[in-house]
């Protein structure tokens, strides 16, 4: 991934917001050009930008178009005023730049209260419960990007000898805490919410911090390592917080 | 000074103009369904447009002034009384100490707002008083009001700046036109910018989002609204990662069944957009009850924007109406 340019395909997502798409897919380079142009677009601030939410391959940026009109010269629309400034910024990204991970290590209870569809994981795997946990533990996910709920992490990278459909009928509730699995795809609820991924454990950590900056623990480009803790250990943990 | 909740009724919680900035990490934006009538509510009461207010669904909230207050009800109708007088929309009102603001049932619009001078004295959470129910942050206690809760409120000199109606002296009777802004008839024509995946639709389906009428059902909240009708397929089926959606989004789940998204939205979805209702009808949307019925009219993202547009420069208007009003 040479310092090339980097190809933005900008499309409306309404009157207020529109969508910067960079390619199609989940992969790593994907990833890198995601994160370096949200970079940029925190670095140019523009009069009229709200904020920016990255995804997988693509930015969805929002905007008031009043502001955007009213701030900027010409009698072009403010969707083309916005998208002007992000094709110019753009251009300025350095592709070959790298930036280090931050390594987040996650303890989690597997199995039992914390995680009922853990024997379930198993079975549909041809694998035992340990199995399942030593693969779980062993893989280096990465966290694409956060959404669905606050703080609730989009992992890929997760050994797909563990990767498992969805439940069929998804639960109504899931205790805050609980590491799933959907597809090829990990993740944790930050808040008790309905969900239909396949549940193998529980982290005693908060995901979700209102108090603080940034108000999550963890951040799109992280990487992830999950670390097998015993009910008592994960109990240690909820009295640390208290 | 405060005011006292004596009935909650179906929903009531606090909410502003949303709580921005904080997408990226999860956060939805939340805040005032229809945020004209918030907007202009504040305004009536001398207030910052995003200052928190009390938002009430559909029918039965009950308060009680502390102290004399001025306030402003505003959004839909829901026949409301102070002391048992029924009591004016769009106008700013001095309650006397001790009144019993009584909201009944809507019969026109389904969200009021009560705007009060200073606003209410809660601390802000992540640059937001609006109240998020499913991570219980922001708002009173991260919650919906209950019957027993006492709300402080913030100083406000406007009592003495204003020219207000003084309640029970109504001689100088004045309020604003929100007509051109919205629209509470129960059947709409809602404005849609076609979506992201609009011609991931089969040719019929494309064809019935303009031509049926969809009806919002009972399932709907500030989350999403649920319309029934006709349903919606794509040409063949494929897999969307989950990105960045907003207010207004319509996305058709394997239903087929369309969702609105509205302002307590996730930040992100997985499913296809076939629409996206224009910014200028929101109010109006969330204005809606269930059962009311919709019918979608295709414009154009230059429509869109210019009716953006026009509506702020008449909220700009409206708010130098008040000014002049307020001084003389």
């Amino acid at each position: 991934m040479k310092s090339s340019q980097l190809e933005v395909n900008i499309k409306p997502l309404g009157d207020s917001a529109l969508i910067i798409q960079l390619g199609e897919g989940i992969n790593l380079t994907l990833h890198q050009q995601v994160k370096s142009l949200s970079a940029i677009i925190s670095s140019r601030p523009f009069e009229g930008i709200i904020e920016f939410v990255p995804a997988y391959n693509n930015i969805t940026v929002y905007y008031n178009p009043f502001l955007v009109h009213n701030s900027h010269p010409g009698s072009n629309s403010a969707y083309d005023k916005v998208s002007g400034h992000i094709k110019k910024i753009s251009k300025q990204i350095k592709l070959d730049k790298k930036t280090d991970a931050r390594i987040v290590t996650i303890p989690v209870c597997y199995g039992g209260q914390f995680g009922p569809d853990l024997v379930n994981v198993a079975a549909l795997n041809n694998l035992s419960v340990e199995e399942v946990i030593t693969i779980h533990t062993s893989s280096e996910c990465l966290v694409y990007m956060l959404g669905f709920a606050p703080g609730f992490p989009f992992m890929g990278g997760m050994d797909e000898r563990i990767a498992t459909p969805r439940r069929e009928t998804p639960r109504l509730k899931i205790p805050r805490g609980s590491v799933g699995i959907a597809g090829k795809q990990t993740g944790i609820y930050s808040l008790e919410t309905p969900g239909g991924w396949q549940i193998i454990g529980g982290t005693p950590l908060d995901l979700f911090l209102p108090k603080e900056n940034p108000p999550t623990l963890l951040q799109a480009g992280d990487q992830i390592r999950f670390v097998s803790i015993t009910p008592e250990e994960y109990l240690a943990y909820e009295e640390l917080k208290t | 000074m405060s005011i006292k909740i004596l009935h909650q009724g179906l929903m009531t919680t606090i909410q502003d103009l949303g709580r921005y900035g904080s997408q990226k990490f999860g956060v939805i934006v939340g805040g005032a369904m229809d945020s004209y009538s918030l907007r202009l509510g504040n305004l009536l009461v001398g207030n910052m447009e995003n200052e928190g207010a009390l938002e009430i669904t559909l029918y039965g909230t009950t308060l009680q002034f502390e102290k004399e207050t001025l306030i402003a009800i505003t959004g839909g109708d829901f026949l409301p009384t102070i002391n048992g007088i029924p009591a004016p929309l769009w106008s700013p009102i001095v309650v006397m100490k001790d009144s019993i603001l009584k909201f009944n049932t809507a019969i026109k619009g389904s969200r009021a707002y009560v705007a009060i001078a200073g606003g209410i004295d809660i601390p802000e959470v992540m640059g937001s008083k609006s109240t998020y129910l499913r991570a219980s942050i922001g708002g009173f206690k991260g919650r919906a009001l209950q019957k027993g809760d006492v709300l402080p409120l913030l100083h406000s000199n406007n009592l003495e700046n204003e020219n207000p109606i003084t309640y029970n002296n109504n001689a100088d009777n004045w309020s604003i036109n929100y007509n051109e802004l919205i629209n509470f008839s129960k059947h709409q024509e809602i404005r849609v910018i076609k979506g992201t995946e609009f011609d991931r639709f089969d040719l019929e389906s494309q064809h019935k989002l303009w031509m049926e009428i969809f009806t919002v059902s009972i399932q709907s909240d500030r989350m999403g609204y649920r319309l029934e009708g006709t349903s919606l397929s794509l040409s063949e089926k494929f897999e969307l990662l989950s990105e960045g959606v907003t207010f207004g989004t319509i996305q058709i789940p394997p239903s087929g069944q369309p969702i609105i998204l509205m302002a307590d939205r996730q930040t992100t979805g997985g499913y296809p957009k076939i629409g996206q209702v224009i910014s200028a009808d929101l109010p109006t949307l969330a204005q809606l009850q269930p059962t009311a019925t919709i019918q979608f009219k295709e414009v154009t993202l230059e429509e869109a924007e210019h009716a953006f547009i026009q509506n702020e420069r008449k909220i700009n208007l409206i708010k130098k109406a008040i000014n002049y009003k307020q001084k003389n």
